[in-house]
């Protein structure tokens, strides 16, 4: 599949402001190259922001230096999850997986097939045919994985993509990303301190106006993703809790 | 099934409320004719009736096919010439602030009595909500499948094709149904004001010798049509756009 570029994704001189008003100014970030960023927050804090400056989404948004897998052009470089599942609901599961290969116009069969496969892994082997409509909120979270998975980049940014499942579905979802996304430098953005606790090589807590970014000292031990009760998330929880209230 | 019997029970009751009324005031046939008078008209008058009733069809059907498509491509004109959306917005939108029966005359005047005055009458009526519908379909893409598309490297001309105009296919089929629904206006009023042949014609006509029945008769011909066209376009787009 990709070829395993080990280059360092990082982001320096971040600004976000309308008018007078600063959301923030000189951010630095710098993701774990092939492991999980969680960025944490509270709501209009400027994390998704953030996230969609990196994605080159974010027009409002500047930045001094950002450099992707080692390099300055994001061409090819970085794919997208969003909290909404974003699957077309004209097409089907597979052809929604495969869209990315249409819309640059390289479509072939053998990236139906490929398709096809990665619903597989997600679980959703017997429903490639099926229409968005007919799938549940998880269903249709698991085709975006595939659909990331897909696009097979270094960079995966998610901005929130499992805040819309239920709590059940959302650890399901989580040890599925955690398992497939293995080896991508991945950047969560997440308003669940547990979900940072569980997935996150580096936690990251943005708060403040303009907003800054502070590093969680003591990640919890363990293999991502880790158990909910498992040593130091407790003490995690509450470190985080305490931070993002300032 | 249930609908059939539901539509079949509405009919049943119109025409029994509409014979009480004949039987209880007393009124001439020739003012208001009752159902057995518009079934004798429907045999007597079965030729005429459809001969003209397939002129009519034909210019609503010929209305509402160029009508649709000149509304469609407007749009997307508008769409990808972002000057033409400034300066023909306001003019469409002014156009429909002329009554369609003050431009019947001239229609006819510069487009002759023929199909052809009744067709383009139809056309301006259609192209209207076909195009603002579409246009407003096309604006109003998703904002999240937009930035996926961004992030994946679609050119804008794939990104319109895969997905503004599929997103924007409802709203196309609203303006559609609109449109259906006021297409025979459009061939009615051009024959109306001057025809020689059609529907209307044939209404002018029999208005003029009290043939009242066969007004009654084209009427409900008119009816008919108008929902068999407006039925079948709903269904047909229940069909091919499902979300």
């Amino acid at each position: 599949m990709s070829s395993l570029n080990l280059g360092e994704t990082y982001i320096k001189g971040a600004r976000l402001a309308f008018d007078e008003a600063v959301i923030f100014d000189d951010i630095d970030i710098r993701l774990v190259t092939g492991g999980w960023t969680c960025l944490l927050g509270q709501s209009g804090v400027g994390k998704s922001s953030l996230l969609r400056l990196i994605a080159g989404l974010e027009n409002e948004a500047t930045a001094s230096e950002l450099v992707f897998a080692g390099e300055s052009n994001p061409d090819g470089k970085i794919t997208y999850m969003a909290q909404q599942d974003l699957l077309m609901p004209w097409l089907t599961l597979a052809e929604n997986v495969s869209i990315g290969s249409r819309l640059r116009r390289n479509f072939s069969p053998e990236n139906l097939a490929l398709a096809h496969d990665l619903l597989e892994r997600v679980g959703l082997g017997k429903e490639t045919h099926f229409y968005p409509c007919a799938c549940s909120g998880g269903m249709r979270q698991r085709a975006a994985l595939a659909r990331t998975l897909f696009e097979d980049r270094q960079i995966v940014l998610m901005d929130e993509p499992f805040s819309s499942v239920d709590a059940i579905t959302r650890l399901g979802l989580q040890d599925l990303a955690a398992e497939i996304l293995s080896g991508k430098t991945v950047l969560l953005v997440t308003h669940d301190p547990q979900e940072a606790l569980r997935m996150g090589d580096q936690i990251l807590v943005m708060r403040g106006n303009p907003a800054q970014i502070e590093i969680l000292a003591n990640l919890p031990t363990g293999k991502r993703p880790r158990e909910l009760d498992g040593a130091g998330m407790a003490q995690g929880r509450a470190e985080i809790l305490e931070k993002i209230r300032g | 099934m249930r609908n059939l019997i539901r539509v079949t029970l509405v009919l049943t009751g119109i025409i029994f409320l509409w014979q009480t009324i004949i039987w209880v005031s007393g009124v001439p046939d020739y003012i208001l004719p009752g159902p057995a008078d518009v079934l004798e008209a429907f045999e007597t008058h079965y030729d005429t009736l459809a001969k003209n009733s397939m002129i009519t069809f034909a210019e609503i059907v010929a209305g509402l096919t160029i009508g649709t498509m000149l509304g469609a491509i407007s749009a997307l004109i508008m769409i990808l010439w972002k000057p033409t959306e400034t300066w023909l917005m306001p003019v469409l939108v002014v156009s429909q602030a002329i009554p369609v029966f003050a431009l019947a005359p001239i229609l006819v005047l510069w487009l002759g009595y023929g199909v052809a005055s009744k067709v383009a009458m139809a056309v301006l009526i259609i192209f209207f909500p076909v195009t603002a519908a579409f246009h407003d379909g096309l604006k109003r893409t998703e904002k999240g499948w937009l930035d996926l598309a961004k992030v994946m490297g679609a050119s804008s001309r794939q990104t319109l094709i895969m997905i503004r105009l599929p997103a924007a296919l409802p709203a196309f089929g609203s303006g559609l149904r609109v449109a259906a629904a006021v297409a025979p206006i459009g061939a009615i009023v051009g024959e109306w004001v001057g025809s020689s042949a059609g529907l209307g014609y044939l209404m002018l006509h029999a208005n003029a010798r009290l043939q009242i029945e066969v007004m009654f008769a084209a009427l409900f011909i008119l009816a008919l049509f108008s929902c068999i066209l407006y039925f079948s376009i709903d269904a047909a787009l229940r069909h091919y756009i499902r979300w």
